[in-house]
């Protein structure tokens, strides 16, 4: 069976988004006339994930880890050097023009930035309309104003204000706007790149619970990128955790929280401030040495080995695959994987 | 060229130790905009002393980093203009003091790291030579002597390979080093009171952790008065000894860390407590705060918080509600704090 967008339905549960060893490096060049390249940043390194339907995929890490890369890839902004993308068993990442349009209509992207994702010299009923000029079978052009002010009624803003620009609302609601416009084809996959960094907490508690409300009412599927390890917990089902182009461990939202097994996982949660000052003192910290390697130059083996407590001279050598290990129940890369509860009190 | 080699102890007259480090009374600061007069700060009043923490917490366009600014002296102004209050270092009333000797105070008693560490330092020069400026401009040493400090400095926030690196321009370091480089600079003189405004928003955790800590080693080791400025709970949770919450320019609580983060008194307080995530548990659905801050232009009369308040009744409209103590020194400004405190 296919559906308008001609991409087979799957059925509950079933993968939205599958994406295999995913590579993408980008060349370092040197030269004015003639350019060479001297070396690669790899920014993604073999990634494989699964979304399925209706679930939120949680996707965290430090700057320069790839996560936002691995959004650009994911809606063809970028294409990938290796690996494959598959939305609903149909692989996108060798599509021509006319793929990539049939792509877009079903794998949307929320911006981080509220502030320059919006066109200021168009206005919100433009902005969230253009879509359908775009793809003008989704709704006939004598709907479309209609459509929109739907759409902005869907995510809680003044149907009305359809003829305002972007700086005549706050930030939340310019998220809500980027939001609307992401929903514009109705599409089953939302990658939502950072979307709540920008605002104020007051804020970002009405973005997050409207896109936990859209979800639920239209059961979409999230990708959710983000460095914010508390909201993320709070919105995803399951999350990964990337460290310089690559995943270190996956699993369940409390498999990560509540028994991380990575040491990286572990010392990236134990440096999340908790607000509660009861805790100071009673959490087990670990504090991280040095910065983050350079992605033009990982170091061999495991990636994590130069900042690790527990590296020998075997993570040197031999780069430890993300599986399920050590009894634990959820994937992770590390050959000395043991879960550690650093987010509660320990004593 | 004649620098004259200045101390400390020179700049300031008539300072009395027994006055708190610092006290801020009734600061007023307006900007002057096209829109009208914009009250960015109304009234703060608080205090810090030697080897504490105060964290002012609050949203975007509180007033929190206009407090702070205000204090050091770096306003501009116009469109900014500080109306009203005092800011008392150790007794002595900056705000009246003359431009030059406020600008010798900079650095040396109140130092300021602020948000976006690339920003603050300039492109051009290297970290040594701006770090060693202030050593040659405030204390008239030679170019040799104020390398050696710097390099001083730069071990002391933990750079590594310091000799090397203090030849390098600020685009060579990494968020995390540019962050410490400021560090650096604001203790270079030693200053008995540090604002921090926002120093580790724009770092990943890992590296926020070990800015935070640093920050906290090096303020217990000189018994420095620290400002944080945040609007991140989980830091001040953290650091804190204790906090004013500002909105809409005001102060509207102010406590103990402890006691804020139990049993808030102020509405907003309590509303802002559930309206964040937290790494240790899923939680319920998040409550939100409906509705936006006021623009600062038109505050509505009143309490500024009343159109966003589940606990607003008539009375809070007709009038400003002043901070009143609560209890043990604790203080909100709200009409019906006792039903805050109640519904716990």
């Amino acid at each position: 069976m296919t559906d308008h967008n001609g991409f087979a339905a799957g059925g509950h549960g079933a993968p939205a988004l599958e994406v295999t060893d995913l590579v993408k490096h980008f060349p370092i060049r040197q030269g004015i006339v003639f350019k060479s390249t001297v070396g690669q940043v790899k920014a993604v390194d073999g990634v494989s994930l699964t979304l399925r339907k209706g679930e939120t995929l949680g996707v965290v890490g430090e700057s320069g880890c790839g996560k936002s890369t691995l959004a650009k890839l994911l809606v063809g902004l970028e294409t990938p050097t290796s690996g494959g993308i598959s939305v609903r068993g149909e692989d996108v990442t060798r599509l021509g023009r006319s793929g990539m349009r049939r792509l877009r209509r079903n794998v949307q992207m929320v911006f981080q930035d509220p502030y320059t994702s919006l066109n200021p010299r168009m206005t919100v009923g433009d902005i969230v309309g253009e879509p359908f000029a775009i793809h003008p079978d989704v709704v006939p052009s004598g709907g479309r104003r209609k459509a929109v002010q739907d759409l902005l009624d869907v995510v809680g803003l003044n149907p009305d204000h359809i003829n305002r620009y972007p700086h005549q609302f706050s930030g939340g609601q310019r998220q809500r706007i980027g939001i609307a416009r992401a929903l514009a084809l109705k599409p089953e996959i939302l990658i939502c790149d950072e979307p709540v960094s920008a605002l104020d907490v007051s804020i970002q508690g009405q973005v997050i619970n409207l896109l936990e409300q859209l979800q639920d009412e239209l059961g979409l599927s999230y990708i959710f990128i983000a460095h914010d390890l508390s909201v993320v917990r709070h919105i995803a089902d399951r999350v990964a955790v990337m460290y310089l182009g690559k995943v270190v461990e996956i699993g369940t939202e409390t498999e990560i929280y509540d028994s991380p097994m990575h040491p990286y996982t572990q010392a990236l949660l134990s440096a999340v401030p908790v607000p509660d000052p009861t805790l100071r003192g009673h959490r087990d910290e670990i504090t991280l040495e040095g910065d983050v390697p350079s992605p033009a130059n990982p170091p061999s083996g495991c990636r994590f080995r130069t900042r690790c407590w527990k590296a020998t001279d075997r993570c040197a050598s031999e780069e430890p695959l993300l599986q399920i290990r050590h009894g634990a129940q959820h994937a992770n890369a590390c050959h000395f994987a043991a879960p550690r509860d650093v987010v509660h009190a320990v004593d | 060229m004649a620098t004259k080699v200045q101390t400390r102890s020179n700049i300031l007259d008539g300072l009395d130790t027994s006055r708190p480090l610092l006290e801020v009374r009734d600061l007023q600061v307006e900007f002057h905009t096209r829109d009208g007069v914009a009250k960015a700060v109304n009234g703060a009043n608080f205090s810090v002393e030697r080897g504490e923490t105060l964290a002012i917490v609050g949203e975007s366009g509180c007033g929190k980093s206009v407090t702070s600014q205000a204090i050091m002296g770096i306003l501009e102004t116009p469109p900014a203009k500080v109306a009203g209050g005092q800011v008392f270092f150790h007794g002595v009333d900056l705000l009246t003091l003359p431009k030059d000797t406020r600008r010798r105070t900079r650095a040396n008693h109140v130092a300021m790291v602020f948000q976006d560490a690339l920003s603050a330092l300039n492109p051009v020069w290297t970290i040594g030579y701006q770090l060693g400026e202030l050593f040659r401009k405030h204390r008239g040493m030679s170019k040799a002597e104020a390398k050696k400090k710097s390099l001083e400095l730069l071990d002391l926030v933990k750079i590594p390979a310091a000799k090397q690196r203090i030849d390098e321009y600020p685009h060579q370091f990494s968020g995390g080093m540019r962050q410490r480089v400021m560090i650096a600079m604001a203790l270079a003189l030693d200053p008995d009171l540090l604002i921090a405004d926002e120093p580790t928003t724009a770092l990943d955790v890992t590296v926020q952790a070990q800015i935070m800590r640093l920050l906290a080693e090096i303020q217990a080791e000189r018994q420095m008065g620290l400002i944080l400025i945040t609007h991140d709970l989980g830091v001040v949770a953290d650091v804190a000894d204790k906090i004013s919450v500002m909105y809409a320019g005001r102060i509207v609580e102010q406590a103990g860390v402890l006691d804020i983060f139990a049993r808030p008194a102020h509405p907003y307080t309590q509303a802002l407590l559930r309206s964040i995530p937290r790494v240790d548990g899923k939680g319920r659905k998040l409550e939100v705060i409906e509705g936006l801050p006021p623009v600062l232009t038109r505050i509505p009369p009143g309490c500024a918080f009343a159109p966003r308040c589940h606990y607003a009744k008539p009375a809070c409209r007709e009038r400003v509600p002043s901070l009143e103590v609560v209890e043990n020194g604790r203080r909100a400004a709200c009409l019906y704090t006792a039903e805050v405190l109640a519904n716990d």
